[in-house]
């Protein structure tokens, strides 16, 4: 199948006071059409920067794309210009960030934030736009919508507000949409009402997703493919079945211990991931894991590991000649 | 756990109420009360832990913050060692306040970023023992920092030197430093990373074992609440609808919306993910300004029936210290 977006060798930076952040470190992915592929990992691991660099939103300065490219639909969106990418954004990439409230306008109503897209990219008139909204609330579940149009944000429950943003999201069909934490702030029986609605919608319009999220349990029910980030690189890629069920790289494996799980006996108690995340002012020459690794080898110290098992996983135990260390998954 | 009569509970809330005032109109006529807490009743023993979960303005946190002593309950009332809290001398309250100690969610606000981790942890050791000398209250110090897992150097250091999870660890510190009994845990963990929630948690269960304390944990993760607790109540607008032993809650819900919430909870396994079937709820929460008639929950529940709309159930014990209120069950 023809690959949607190819992001290869992508390196980003931010130049601070105290130096230079390395944020994302060389990372290289695929996403297809109408696949939906998830980005784990804690704060400050690279996800966001990535989808950022993606819709070429990094902050210049003290933000840089230093290095790598990223081919969406064929073309290559580090080389676009500000105004090629204003054609983009929003209408053949659209984004749903986590918190709607910071990315709506509050002094200008709902109607005229969602159909100033489409009078911009799609060339409706007012009437057209007005039109498709109201079709695009109905769509994204929300009751009333001649009404609900003519409010402003703070009128909207988070909830609400959220599907208003994939209402947007999805306003000129996008064959991608970037969803950064888009259920982080939300209660859980929302995030369940917005988890179905994204499901739904991306089975019905075939649009390709990148999500973003630090909940392992979000990505078990929706994501086709996992991409583990840990200090800027990705350590661990796979299906969803391959990296949830049978882990191959420790911090994977640590993220899913770490957490408890609703369905797993009681008594049991949790095994953490030990120390802090590292500091990304420094350069790696070895594996940026080594200090919270329980299965740490020499090797692992000197050498930065390369990618084993076909692009899978980057990790020394993974080696032919490593020893066979299983992470027993100990659920219920 | 709930039958044990002999024992005094550590702690008990009676039809506990807290209702804020709303804008007071001008001719001061109509008068508007948020009803954040709506008669809330649960007991808890020595050495439990007790999980309130619910989702964000349910009024989990309100009744952490009433039980410390932070906000005057309306009405009801709660005891502490089968003394009313509201009805003591000054100075009996401020002991009681030193064996219940509080440790906040967000440990950037928590900490005041002019004093050194020493002085936050030492405060309260100088305002509730205040013949303790310097050098006895340093060393007091510094084996705290090492009970939570921090070095004795850290104590000359400010806030922002040091990480969430290491400034959640000090405020933890904070409130184990005058020996509470009781701790009142308001979203321990959701401000921390991921991998650093599970530290935190285990510390918690660990200090618990050693100190024997009493925790009352408010937290909206449910998995998280389901590990840690003994005993879990459910909220929903400002009342508990259904309060049993954590395991039983989870194998055997019986209120609408506790069904819904846990099958709400996604689960890191694309398996048990594929065959799990969600109630969706419809609908947003709501305001506790005016809050249904009946039972508060019925506007939301796909269980209703017309009695629901008319009258609030009242709490019920089903045997072996599983409450619930609601008219189906």
């Amino acid at each position: 199948m023809e690959q949607l977006l190819h992001v290869k060798n992508l390196e980003v930076e931010f130049r601070t006071y105290a130096g230079v952040v390395k944020a994302v470190r060389g990372i290289e992915f695929q996403v297809n059409p109408g696949e939906v592929v998830a980005i784990v990992g804690e704060s400050g691991c690279g996800k966001s920067v990535t989808a950022q660099s993606i819709m070429r939103l990094i902050p210049s300065p003290p933000g840089r794309i230093t290095g790598g490219s990223i081919i969406f639909d064929g073309e290559n969106l580090l080389n676009k210009t500000e105004r090629q990418m204003q054609k983009i954004r929003g209408n053949t990439i659209g984004m749903i960030f986590q918190d709607p409230m910071t990315y709506l306008n509050p002094v200008l109503t709902i109607a005229t934030q969602i159909t100033e897209n489409l009078r911009l990219h799609k060339r409706m008139n007012k009437e057209q736009a007005m039109r498709r909204a109201v079709e695009l609330f109905g769509l994204v579940g929300i009751p009333e919508p001649e009404i609900r149009l003519k409010q402003y944000p703070h009128q909207f429950s988070g909830g609400m507000r959220q599907r208003v943003m994939i209402a947007m999201a999805l306003a000129c069909e996008p064959k991608l949409i970037i969803a950064d934490e888009p259920t982080t702030a939300l209660d859980v029986t929302v995030q369940a009402q917005i988890l179905e609605l994204i499901k739904g919608l991306k089975d019905r319009f075939q649009t390709a997703i990148i999500l973003i999220t630090h909940d392992l349990g979000v990505v078990a029910g929706q994501a086709d493919r996992i991409l583990v980030m840990y200090a800027g690189q990705i350590v661990e890629t796979g299906t969803t079945d391959e990296v949830l069920k049978k882990p191959s790289h420790p911090y994977t494996w640590g993220l899913l211990k770490s957490v408890p799980r609703l369905d797993a006996v009681k008594g049991k108690k949790l095994t953490p991931i030990w120390g802090q995340p590292p500091d990304l002012l420094q350069d790696f020459t070895s594996c940026p894991f080594v200090p919270r690794c329980d299965y740490a080898m020499s090797i692992c110290a000197q050498q930065m590991p390369p990618f084993f098992n076909g692009n899978k996983v980057r990790c020394w135990l993974n080696h032919p000649q490593a020893p066979k260390v299983k992470f027993k998954k100990e659920v219920s | 756990m709930g039958s044990s009569s002999a024992q005094t509970p550590i702690l008990q809330v009676n039809k506990l109420k807290k209702y804020f005032r709303q804008d007071s109109s001008m001719f001061g006529r109509s008068e508007r009360w948020l009803k954040a807490v709506d008669g809330v009743t649960f007991t808890i023993q020595t050495g439990e832990t007790l999980g309130l979960v619910g989702e964000s303005g349910c009024g989990k946190t309100t009744v952490g913050r009433t039980v410390i002593g932070l906000y005057q309950p309306t009405a009801g009332w709660v005891a502490y060692k089968g003394i009313n809290l509201a009805r003591v001398t000054a100075s009996r309250r401020l002991k009681n306040r030193r064996q219940m100690q509080m440790i906040f969610q967000d440990p950037y606000a928590s900490l005041n970023p002019r004093m050194t981790v020493g002085d936050i942890i030492g405060e309260p050791i100088a305002i509730h023992q205040p013949r303790i000398r310097n050098k006895e209250r340093a060393d007091r110090i510094n084996e705290l920092l090492n009970m939570v897992g921090l070095n004795p150097e850290h104590a000359n250091r400010y806030p922002h030197e040091f990480s969430g999870g290491q400034r959640q660890r000090i405020g933890i510190a904070r409130a184990l430093a005058v020996e509470p009994e009781l701790i009142v845990c308001d979203e321990p963990v959701s401000a921390v990373d991921v991998s650093i929630q599970a530290q935190i948690i285990n510390m918690l269960e660990e200090l618990q074992e050693k100190l024997n304390l009493t925790y009352l944990i408010i937290a909206h993760d449910l998995s998280m609440v389901k590990h840690i607790s003994d005993r879990v109540a459910v909220m929903y607008l400002g009342k508990i609808v259904e309060m049993v032993e954590s395991e039983e809650l989870y194998n055997n819900p019986l209120h609408p919306y506790t069904r819904a919430l846990l099958s709400a909870v996604p689960i890191a396994d694309p398996d048990v993910e594929r065959q799990r079937k969600r109630i969706l709820l419809e609908g947003d929460l709501p305001s506790p300004v005016n809050p249904p008639s009946g039972c508060y929950f019925h506007t939301r529940c796909y269980r209703v029936l017309p009695v629901c709309r008319q009258q609030e159930p009242a709490m019920r014990e089903l045997g072996n210290g599983h409450y619930v209120a609601c008219h189906n069950v």
